[in-house]
């Protein structure tokens, strides 16, 4: 097949690779948005510890000057974290949940509160963070989901989340329009949880 | 950072991080209309710049696309945005429903059942459903956030005092997920109850008014209606000429100098891939034991 970038210099076909390589990330967050509790595996980038390679993969796809990130303690605590987000995405960071586009956090057991993260107002509720939680797998503690995105209902199983979970959730869901999405990462496996959906224990 | 000569599907990746932000915010909040910084694209903005700008941020290099325009993919626009991304992103592109992995259009919804598998963009010129009956961003702003819609029950019911039926015909407002009111494009009211329940993720771009909304797949989209005035998704009482189909939105178009007229369907893809199956006019069929009745099968269909 000719491409574009047959007919490029090497920078071209850098810049090709890294656009191809946003694309995959996103197209792969954006799948999972529209279904709920679908997992799905990205082609994830090594980035320093706490980062997971899916972690960074979506960063680099969605960050840059624009959007400011907050990091939580384990993040914030890895001396490379800072440098490779200035240096992969130009995106400020920001020390109040409150101001943040993106929130990344490590150990999920230690997280704020959802409601510490910018909502959205009533008139825009699009202008609210994005948690990006690490987890430690899928599997384990299983959940069930209903609403867009679900023909019926879907079962996710996810590890290492707070015990609390389902009524953190449900207080994100009285909110809305208000409220946090949050995109879960392992590995290279991603999922994710907008605001709009329902969230039980899976019997 | 260095520019590239060349942009993967035209646009920059700073302006693609942007919109796919705006995206996921839209897919996480159903029928929400998410303001983004809309960018000049080598095209007038009736062309479809906002679903241009959606299609450009979503495409990959695995992407087969599909562009309709008033469910045709030869006009004059249908073609200039395939050709636009068959230049700037080099994806493979197809006229057939089942074959695209994405689906650009103008007005219309595709007759074939959609799958999973594929998003629908639709090109939006007015996305604000309330924008006739209150002008003001920061009122109708108010309103969606207040899910104040009365206005437009209003609206609809004065359509059926003057006119004794609902005479909105295209754009027909719709909730989405018991929130959010909606404008579905200009597409007929025909193809409003495709969009619910729908397997596909639609995606809604507004280039000049900078808005982009969602409905994720599976979710309830019901069209306003009154108890006694329920919606009717309508279309003309005749089956396409060409292949018999009795179910398919219908174009009336004008065959000679004479003015003479004939119905055919207006999705040119459906309507090809029933004369490929071998499906073909009523009048050109062996009498139909049934009479005319409208099965939705064409009475040429094998047994
Ligand atoms: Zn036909």
């Amino acid at each position: 097949m000719t491409t574009l970038a047959d007919s490029a210099s090497d920078k071209d076909v850098m810049a090709f690779d890294a656009a191809f390589a946003s694309q995959a990330a996103f197209r792969a967050v954006m799948n999972c948005m529209a279904r709920p509790g679908t997992i799905a595996t990205l082609k994830g980038i090594a980035a320093p510890a706490p980062f997971t390679p899916a972690t960074a993969a979506l960063v680099k796809s969605l960050a840059d000057y624009d959007s400011p990130i907050w990091l939580d303690a384990s993040f914030s605590a890895a001396p490379e974290t800072a440098d490779w987000i200035r240096f992969h995405t130009g995106a400020p960071l920001t020390a109040d949940p409150a101001k943040a586009a993106f929130a990344l956090i490590a150990d999920p057991q230690a997280m704020p509160a959802l409601t510490q993260f910018a909502q959205g107002s009533e008139e825009y509720p699009d202008r609210s963070t994005t948690l990006i939680i690490q987890v430690t797998s899928f599997s384990g503690p299983a959940f069930e989901l209903t609403g867009p995105g679900i023909k019926t209902s879907r079962v996710i199983a996810i590890q290492s989340l707070p015990a609390n979970f389902i009524d953190l959730m449900a207080d994100n869901r009285e909110l809305f329009p208000r409220g946090v999405d949050l995109i879960l990462t392992a590995g290279t496996a991603i999922a994710a949880l907008p605001r709009s959906l329902r969230i039980a224990e899976a019997r | 950072m260095t520019a590239p000569a060349y942009n993967f599907a035209y646009l920059d990746e700073q302006t693609k991080r942007m919109i796919r932000r705006a995206i996921l915010k839209a897919i996480a909040i159903p029928g929400y209309q998410v303001p983004f910084a809309s960018r000049e694209m080598p095209m007038p903005y009736g062309w479809g710049t906002g679903g241009v700008q959606v299609t450009a941020s979503i495409l990959g290099p695995d992407d087969t696309l599909k562009v309709i325009d008033q469910g045709s993919d030869d006009t004059t626009n249908a073609v200039s945005i395939r050709k636009f991304f068959t230049k700037t992103a080099n994806v493979r592109t197809t006229t057939a429903t089942i074959e695209a992995t994405v689906i650009q259009t103008r007005h219309r919804v595709p007759e074939t059942p959609l799958s999973e598998e594929q998003v629908l963009v639709y090109q939006v010129p007015i996305p604000e459903p309330l924008r006739f009956l209150e002008p003001r961003e920061t009122e109708t702003r108010r309103m969606h956030a207040l899910s104040e819609y009365g206005l437009m029950h209003v609206k609809l019911y004065e359509d059926i005092a003057r006119h004794g039926h609902i005479a909105t015909a295209y754009a027909y407002p719709v909730q989405v997920d018991d929130r959010y009111v909606m404008d579905p494009s200009p597409i007929p009211k025909f193809d409003n109850p495709k969009l619910d329940d729908c397997p596909a993720l639609q995606l809604f771009g507004a280039g000049r008014e900078k808005r982009i909304y969602a409905i994720p797949p599976y979710t309830r989209v019901v069209s306003l209606d009154f108890e006694d005035h329920p919606f009717e998704a309508y279309r003309h009482d005749a089956a396409c000429e060409l292949c018999g189909a009795s179910d398919s939105f219908l174009d009336e178009v004008i065959t000679d100098d004479d003015g003479n007229r004939m119905f055919v369907c207006s999705d040119t893809d459906y309507c090809e891939q029933r004369r490929a199956l071998g499906h073909g006019p009523y009048n050109a069929a062996p009498a139909d034991p049934q009479g005319s009745s409208h099965t939705g099968a064409s009475p040429t269909e094998p047994a």
